[in-house]
């Protein structure tokens, strides 16, 4: 099968199809509710809830001749879409991934075969195009075989680039990608708004952790004193927040200047990196032993969390991180357990 | 920066050359370049690349590739583990690629 070129016209259509009512419009530009919605799903705020309805849509004055693109019904896939879009008379053909952007629902098989070719029959699409091309965004080939999609709606699948920004260059090089369009790239700028994702994603896992260390701080050869847990709580809380950040944070951004391949190593030296700075200025720990318990809990949480990351880089295999956690998570348990091991032990000095 | 690489010598992708009718799927599909075309057949000069997303096998009309398709996250591989399942997406990353 080859990847057909230039036979797609996108000048403005000569057969305009009657848009009737059960052909919804849209519009090129986002408003500032679209922005601001954006914003609210990074950090966790509807982000199960941030959907399309399903189905065909109209952008500009699409007709019989126009181009047809397939995107996920998570609103911020379809408004990346649309604003890439804008100026054009096209169809947009969302699909219903449950509220899940392309790469990850194709992933789950939401965004696949069996529901491009559900849509493609329930929107009449042989109806409203003549040509009998679509265009799916690259990621989506995850879950899409274009050949199966061929065979049983007759629509051949055109796979465009990877981001949507790459559109129009797509269009006037005859329909076709180039490598450029073709890579996934995982810059400092997207690896900086994943953060926040990331914060939300693990805020229990650390206000958990926070709870359990000051619980034991109240510890000691007199039994269990409170006093003793806010004499100690603000250092804990440092501490704990110290190699959050260095697993969640630095790591992430400072990813490919961080030596070893491994996520869990890489978050390990930063943690341990951050110890010693924290060492340095008197912050870890009262005693030796305490400071030498902190000393391995500290990377633990850089590391434990670091390696959370694979799943939102966009080169880790899953064979990858299997072999990488084979040794991660025996590693990290016992580190942990010497760690806490060792503080408790502290108190009682 | 280009071409960050995971570990090596890992991925399970596999390709049946002999088979290949040279169609370029594979390459048109691949976020990381894994594949070339030689002598009108695809080969795979770039293994260590390969993030085993599964879309080369999927889209082969031959049949003739062959990976252990999943989604490489720690995460996953926790729930999958604590579930009892194969490794799956809680979908909580976003990656925001319409």
């Amino acid at each position: 099968m080859k990847i057909s070129k230039g036979n797609m016209i996108n000048t403005v259509p000569t057969v305009l199809v009657p848009l009737t009512s059960t052909i919804p419009r849209t519009s090129g530009k986002l408003s500032f509710k679209d922005v601001l919605g954006a914003i609210k799903v990074r950090w966790g705020i509807r982000r199960n809830s941030y959907t399309v309805d399903p189905g065909l849509y109209a952008i500009g004055k699409p007709g019989s001749l126009s181009d047809v693109f397939v995107t996920a019904n998570y609103k911020l896939s379809f408004d990346t879409l649309r604003k890439n879009l804008d100026g054009l008379d096209a169809w947009i053909l969302i699909l219903d991934t449950k509220g899940i952007n392309v790469w990850c629902a194709a992933g789950k098989g939401t965004f696949g075969t069996a529901e491009l070719i559900h849509r493609i029959e329930k929107a009449s699409l042989n109806e409203i195009v003549t040509h009998k091309k679509i265009i799916v965004p690259q990621l989506g080939a995850v879950g899409v075989a274009a050949h199966e999609v061929k065979k049983h709606s007759g629509f051949s699948v055109i796979y465009g680039p990877v981001r949507a920004a790459d559109i129009k260059n797509f269009i006037s090089a005859g329909y076709k990608t180039d490598k450029k369009m073709r890579r996934v790239k995982f810059t400092f700028p997207d690896r900086l708004k994943l953060v926040p994702v990331e914060l939300v994603n693990a805020k229990y896992w650390l206000i958990g952790i926070l709870i359990a260390i000051l619980f034991l701080s109240g510890l000691s050869k007199k039994g269990f004193l409170i006093d003793l847990i806010w004499l100690s709580a603000w250092h804990t809380m440092i501490t704990v927040a110290a190699g959050f950040l260095s697993g969640a944070v630095l790591t992430p951004l400072l990813l490919p200047a961080i030596p070893f391949r491994s996520f869990s190593l890489k978050g390990a030296i930063v943690g341990l990196l951050t110890s010693v700075i924290l060492y340095a200025r008197n912050y870890l720990g009262e005693n030796v032993i305490e400071s030498l318990g902190w000393f391995f809990m500290l990377p633990v949480i850089s590391s434990y969390l670091a390696m959370n990351f694979t799943g939102t880089f966009t080169y880790t295999s899953l064979s990858g991180v299997r072999k990488e956690m084979r040794i991660a998570v025996p590693v990290q348990i016992i580190a942990g357990l010497s760690g806490l091991t060792l503080y408790v032990l502290s108190q009682f000095l | 920066m280009d071409t960050i690489i995971y570990l090596k010598n890992v991925v399970t992708l596999q390709l049946d050359r002999e088979k290949c009718t040279g169609c370029r799927m594979c390459i048109a599909v691949c976020p990381h370049e894994v594949f070339e075309i030689i002598e009108k057949k695809a080969v795979i000069t770039n293994q260590d690349r390969c993030m085993e997303c599964g879309a080369c096998m999927r889209n082969c009309p031959e049949g003739v590739i062959n990976v252990n398709a999943g989604v490489g996250c720690a995460t996953a591989v926790i729930n999958g583990f604590l579930k009892g399942t194969k490794p799956e997406c809680s979908c909580s990353c976003e990656k925001n690629i319409p």
